[in-house]
């Protein structure tokens, strides 16, 4: 693959990832937003791509596909399912942290991940590397959902944000996890989804609801 | 000093064809007739034959925001290089100078609405003044993010620089720039869905709402500076992210093709706009601010993003 080629579709695929993390914040229906989400796995797996046909390496080749296959379809069909299963909460009503002060917090987090990083990119210069302040603000942005969302299913998305981005971050220092690694990361991420579906359902047999604060008081 | 003459009459002369170019595709899209693109000339010529009255107890500020906002918006015609890079005031075409004549030009208007005392045009004022408060921060960053990799922020050498290397149209940085700017862009000039040029409800108006109590003369110098402001911002946007065809050399077979690039360029943009209206209901006031944060965030990722991807 041709070098500036590749750095341009690599900073491509690493700009959708990062806009896909943002959209997720700032949309509020969840539908949508899990659509998002599976844009942002299409991404990762675009970046993986990417660098598998630059290290012209088979085995990156098929974590690519894994990665499409997994994040892109297989979950956000799961968690699709799961809001089918939630009634009438289609939407993240009220967060703790309204939309803009979101958006806001998502900047002042990029700026944190390009200064916490930047040792980190001086060690090895190249292309991959200086791309992985997007996968920590990536990572960032996921815990901010988690904390800040009330849905069970929004802060369902922000757990595997966070996974998205602990992996590119891993895929752009090191060109390359071995297969058995990423083949039991993925596994664990689908059974913490697959637990989380049922536990969600639960919630909702239960308490009628999936909103996470209403489950920290005391009710009748 | 030609190209300067010629980018001033393209876009005074121009900008009422591009509004009624705008209506007149909304119109057919909506299944009516239109009035032709020729109506908002019509409505100048009209408004320029009467009589500019002003109300009571209004002040000096009133009688000259029509003037202060026709001379920025002229300003800016002259000084961003739409047609020719070779600008008749070169060093001056930097993008600081022409944000802040832009914002100058609606802050006039907002001192014009607040001095004839009456509520629609205090309450128009407090609007636009919000609005501009979110949208020049990320007009600023967003042609930041494109000067920073040119090293300089005048706009002639940022178009020159992309028009050397047009790689560079397809990268993170351009994309979430023109997103930002785009954003901004809609919001600043009034158009759907953060303001409603076609409206005159009290409730959602915002520029409407602050030229209530201009007539004749003035009123029609305010609606030509708004349709001149509305031609400037779609042609920075077309000059700063699709460069092609502007002119780097004074030649008259060059500058036919600029004009003529310009011309396409913009009621290209204008048409895709007023296209893109038909589908969009006006936000609530109260999501404007969410509408621009995102806006501003994304901006900011085009500035963050050419420093640590390039």
């Amino acid at each position: 693959m041709n070098e500036t080629l590749y750095v341009q579709l690599l900073n491509l695929a690493a700009g959708a990832f990062l806009l896909a993390a943002v959209l997720v914040l700032w949309r509020r229906e969840l539908a949508v937003i899990i659509r998002v989400f599976a844009v942002q796995g299409a991404a990762l797996a675009g970046i993986v791509a990417v660098l598998a046909g630059h290290e012209h390496s088979a085995e990156l080749w098929a974590v690519a596909a894994g990665v499409l296959l997994l994040r892109a379809t297989v979950l956000p069909v799961l968690l699709l399912r799961a809001l089918a299963g939630a009634g009438t909460a289609q939407r993240e009503t009220a967060p703790l942290v309204n939309v803009s002060a979101s958006l806001l917090a998502a900047a002042v987090l990029t700026m944190i991940a390009y200064a916490v990083s930047k040792p980190l990119v001086d060690l090895a210069p190249s292309p991959a590397t200086r791309a992985i302040p997007i996968g920590l603000t990536v990572v960032l942005i996921g815990l901010f959902v988690l904390v800040t969302r009330r849905h069970a299913l929004s802060q369902l998305v922000g757990f595997l944000l966070m996974d998205n981005g602990i992996t590119a971050i891993g895929f752009l220092t090191t060109s390359g996890v071995p297969l058995v690694v990423e083949l039991g990361v993925s596994l664990d991420v689908l059974f913490a989804v697959l637990v989380l579906q049922i536990l969600t359902t639960r919630m909702r047999a239960t308490f009628g609801d999936t909103d996470l604060d209403e489950l920290r008081e005391l009710h009748d | 000093m030609i190209g300067a003459v010629l980018q001033v009459i393209m876009v005074v002369g121009g900008s009422p064809l591009l509004l009624g170019l705008m209506r007149q595709v909304r119109a057919k899209l909506e299944g009516r007739a239109g009035a032709g693109i020729w109506q908002p000339w019509r409505d100048l010529r009209k408004l320029f034959g009467k009589e500019a009255i002003t109300p009571r107890r209004t002040s000096e500020v009133f009688r000259y925001a029509p003037l202060v906002l026709f001379a920025t918006a002229l300003m800016v015609a002259v000084v961003v290089p739409f047609v020719t890079t070779r600008s008749a005031v070169g060093p001056v075409a930097d993008l600081f100078a022409v944000v802040a004549l832009l914002a100058l030009g609606t802050v006039t208007l907002a001192l014009a609405g607040l001095d004839t005392g009456t509520a629609f045009g205090g309450m128009g004022a407090s609007r636009a003044v919000t609005i501009l408060a979110l949208v020049e921060p990320t007009l600023l960053v967003a042609i930041l993010a494109l000067s920073v990799r040119v090293g300089s922020t005048n706009l002639a050498t940022i178009v020159s620089s992309t028009l050397d290397d047009p790689g560079r149209v397809i990268s993170p940085v351009t994309l979430l720039a023109a997103v930002a700017l785009l954003v901004v862009i809609i919001a600043e000039a009034g158009r759907l869905p953060v303001d409603n040029p076609a409206t005159h409800l009290e409730l959602t108006m915002v520029h409407e709402a602050m030229i209530l109590e201009y007539a004749g003369t003035d009123l029609a110098l305010v609606e030509l500076a708004s349709a001149m402001r509305l031609t400037v911002f779609l042609g920075l946007l077309a000059t700063l992210f699709v460069p092609w065809g502007i002119a780097t050399a004074a030649t008259p077979a060059a500058l036919a093709v600029g004009v003529a690039a310009f011309a396409v360029k913009v009621g290209l943009l204008g048409v895709l706009l007023a296209a893109g209206e038909v589908f969009l209901a006006k936000v609530r006031l109260f999501r404007v601010p969410e509408l621009l944060a995102g806006s501003f965030l994304l901006a900011l990722l085009a500035v963050s993003a050419s420093f640590f991807l390039a």
